[in-house]
């Protein structure tokens, strides 16, 4: 099956081409690439005139809630919310029900996205047994089934001695460790940014310190063990500092940011609106400020969209009692274009951290770029279109989204998993 | 000019019914305007007046009011029941254990089907801050928050108003110091918007882990020295020291906290004369307020309201329920 994708404007941040030109895909692997690509070559043609063509987004940062919490989401209904926003690779968090700490369930969410997912899945499993902070999950023999990280994402590794277990226990398999950075004995129960905010509502709020001291702790171990870290959902001006700051030194670590987290601050809070209520809370402007510099100064390796589908009565509760978390998969790209209007990054630097980034965390060779011979993962957009977001029209299961009515442009057009057209607008 | 303001106040503008509310529901002060807060006192005092011939009213006759009280509460609930009997509403008293709604969806659920039966008027007091606002989410009935969480009290709000409009004849420019768990404490969040949008200069003081970040922007100034600021006071607003949360290692000890917090003896010599005092109880007697002053009545140093406060909320409540309960 060969698929040409005509007339596009190919950016491809990995080999730094960007231009129009065909690119013909074979066998689920790029082909070709070239001014002309004659149509005969080709069984299936599409036409990219006007749009953009680039390699398929990867999210290092999505839960499928397969198993156990299949009323929210599934690993089909979520993969094809991921198609519909462009991504072509998901990985998946450990805190389905039962938790991905054993290699029996990294193989039924393996075994599942193969017969029903839409696009790749990849599978982080725990760090430790049950999510419980406790003791080492079976990270060498989910290893083995097919993780690509572990992380107890969630909550934060609250022992130190047992993080630094799982770090040295990970990198003997070759595994990134990806932090929930949350210092819980600061942080309480609050989903709430520490601030005006939350003082107006009455809400106990969490401060930036409760994030700051668990991604210096976590750097201090990764300096220690040799670990490859990864902090994600990264919200705090301390946070940034800290990260570069060891980059700078030689430490591998890497980090993404969220959308909402750079497109929102705890103001959306107000009226105790739970569709904005998420862990890292949403921040003060001078966080968003100084997150949105970091994409400017290239000190941020990703965006990630913690995707967190719930059901609508997990949100109409009281504040305290509400679930955590937002869909994003459908609004993450529209949400980063923002980015490129407001001039702090390029469309090809935007590309970059959506896909060539998360493919170099996640050392994947063959994605994340539309090299010959990569794999045919695709995304075709309009940049320019304006889109309104309608949580009605989602793929995925859940309708949890505080951006219900924006205005955004860019429009997924065509997703393309290993050379076969996923999605279509 | 805000004396004169404060003048033509007490020039008796006669309430009338339909005054304009915008809001379907009394959720907190934050949202009143000057103007309604100052409506509301107006028609509280009538009704202060005729309670002491001990008329009864007729503003809730054919009303149905459910009282939701999902935390224990004796005062505020008592006092929001004689109002509603005093204007002849039919009540319903309803205290579902909060701990049997462990579930939210059932709390949604329990609204839609008290909705069903066409209240006029729901009293809630919940646990959890913003539940007032989420059930007026889902009722038409209009909303009248009697305290959730560490959000908002209104009515002890607007109680604690009327309270010092009537003993010291002013609100704008007096200096009142509300004292205590700021952090936790819905009395002084109703207070902070209600004083400061009458004209009050609002210091708030406790210690520092119990003065939440943000304070300032409310327009109050923030203190952890109890002392220097009451020779200045014109009210001194003590707030319950809630005992379960000293594991919350917010203070080290009780005795700690009234060295340092407490209204004791040796800080009366620091009180001007007619300085009102008031708690919106239950009174820790010993801990924020020395027994005595909290009990005094005597003429030559400051005036306890706090059993006022108790008596004037009454009538506050039944200015609020009458609005609310006949607003269009």
């Amino acid at each position: 099956m060969k698929l040409l994708i005509q007339n596009g404007r190919l950016i491809d941040p990995a080999t730094k081409k960007d231009g129009v030109t065909d690119l013909l895909i074979s066998n689920g692997k790029i082909q070709k690439i070239g001014g002309k690509i004659r149509a005969q070559e080709a069984e299936q043609v599409i036409n990219a005139k006007g749009f953009v063509v680039s390699p398929g987004f990867i999210d290092l940062h999505t839960h499928l809630r397969e198993p156990g919490h299949e009323y929210k989401e599934t690993i089909r209904t979520g993969t094809e919310a991921a198609a519909a926003g462009g991504f072509t690779t998901v990985v998946c968090m450990a805190n389905t029900e039962p938790v991905n700490d054993n290699d029996v369930i990294t193989e039924y969410i393996l075994k599942k996205a193969k017969e029903e997912g839409r696009v790749n899945v990849l599978p982080v499993g725990a760090i430790s047994r049950g999510l419980k902070g406790e003791s080492l999950a079976d990270i060498g023999q989910m290893a083995v089934a097919g993780i690509v990280g572990v992380s107890d994402d969630g909550s934060a590794v609250m022992n130190s001695a047992l993080m630094r277990k799982g770090m040295q226990y990970a990198r003997g398999f070759g595994l990134l460790v990806i932090s929930h950075a949350e210092d819980e004995s600061l942080s309480g129960t609050s989903s709430i940014n520490e601030g005006l905010v939350a003082t107006e509502l009455g809400l106990p709020g969490s401060p930036d310190a409760a994030e700051e001291i668990m991604v210096a702790r976590d750097i201090a171990l990764a300096e220690l063990t040799g670990a490859r870290l990864h902090i994600t959902h990264m919200t705090t001006r301390g946070s940034l500092e800290l990260v570069t700051a060891a980059r700078k030194r030689g430490v591998a670590v890497t980090c993404d940011v969220a959308p909402h987290h750079f497109s929102l601050t705890d103001e959306a809070v107000r009226g105790y609106n739970t569709l904005a209520k998420m862990r890292p809370p949403l921040r003060s402007e001078q966080n968003v400020k100084a997150l949105k510099e970091g994409f400017q100064k290239n000190l941020i390796q990703a965006i990630a969209t913690d995707h967190a589908p719930h059901a609508s009565f997990e949100k109409e509760v009281e504040f305290h009692l509400a679930t955590n978390g937002l869909v994003g998969l459908e609004t993450a790209f529209s949400l980063s274009l923002k980015l490129v209007e407001e001039k702090l990054v390029s469309l090809p630097e935007l590309i970059h951290l959506l896909s060539t980034g998360p493919a170099g965390i996640l050392g994947l060779q063959k994605k994340g770029t539309l090299k010959v011979g990569a794999d045919a993962d695709i995304v075709i957009f309009d940049p320019k279109a304006s889109v309104t977001v309608d949580v009605n029209r989602f793929h995925s299961r859940s309708k949890n989204s505080p951006f219900h009515g924006w205005r955004l442009r860019g429009k997924i057009q065509k997703t393309i998993v290993a050379g076969k057209v996923v999605y279509e607008a | 000019m805000i004396l004169k303001k404060d003048k033509s106040l007490k020039q008796k503008t006669p309430p009338q019914r339909g005054f304009f509310l915008p809001q379907k529901d009394l959720l907190g002060l934050k949202t009143l305007t000057r103007e309604q807060i100052l409506h509301i006192l107006d028609r509280a005092k009538v009704f202060k007046e005729s309670l002491k011939t001990g008329k009864k009213g007729d503003d809730l006759k054919g009303k149905r009011v459910i009282n939701l009280f999902f935390e224990p509460s004796t005062r505020t609930r008592t006092s929001f029941e004689i109002a509603e009997k005093n204007l002849s509403a039919e009540i319903l008293n309803i205290a579902p254990s909060a701990s049997s709604l462990t579930k939210g969806e059932s709390l949604k659920d329990m609204i839609e089907n008290l909705g069903a039966m066409h209240p006029d008027l729901l009293v809630v007091r919940h646990a959890a801050s913003g539940a007032s606002p989420l059930i007026a989410s889902y009722t038409q009935a209009s909303v009248i928050n009697g305290g959730d969480g560490s959000h908002e009290h209104p009515t002890q709000g607007l109680v604690d108003l009327f309270t010092v409009q009537e003993n010291l004849g002013r609100i704008a420019g007096v200096n009142l110091l509300i004292v205590g768990d700021i952090a936790y404490s819905r009395v002084a969040r109703s207070n902070i918007y209600g004083f400061t949008k009458m004209g009050a200069k609002v210091t708030v003081i406790g210690p520092a882990t119990l003065l939440p970040p943000g304070l300032e922007k409310l327009g109050v100034k923030v203190s952890t020295q109890f002392h220097k600021h009451i020779p200045g006071a014109d009210v001194i607003m003590l707030l319950r020291i809630q005992k379960e949360r000293q594991q919350t290692l917010n203070f080290p000890s009780l005795a700690e906290y009234t060295r340092f917090f407490g209204l004791t003896r040796d800080l009366l010599p620091l009180i001007k004369k007619g300085t009102l005092i008031m708690h919106p109880g239950p009174i820790n007697r010993g801990v924020e307020i020395d027994p005595e002053i909290a009990d005094s009545k005597s003429a030559d140093g400051p005036q306890t309201v706090i059993l006022e406060q108790v008596a004037n909320g009454v009538a506050v409540r039944m200015a609020v329920l009458s609005l609310w309960g006949n607003k269009k």
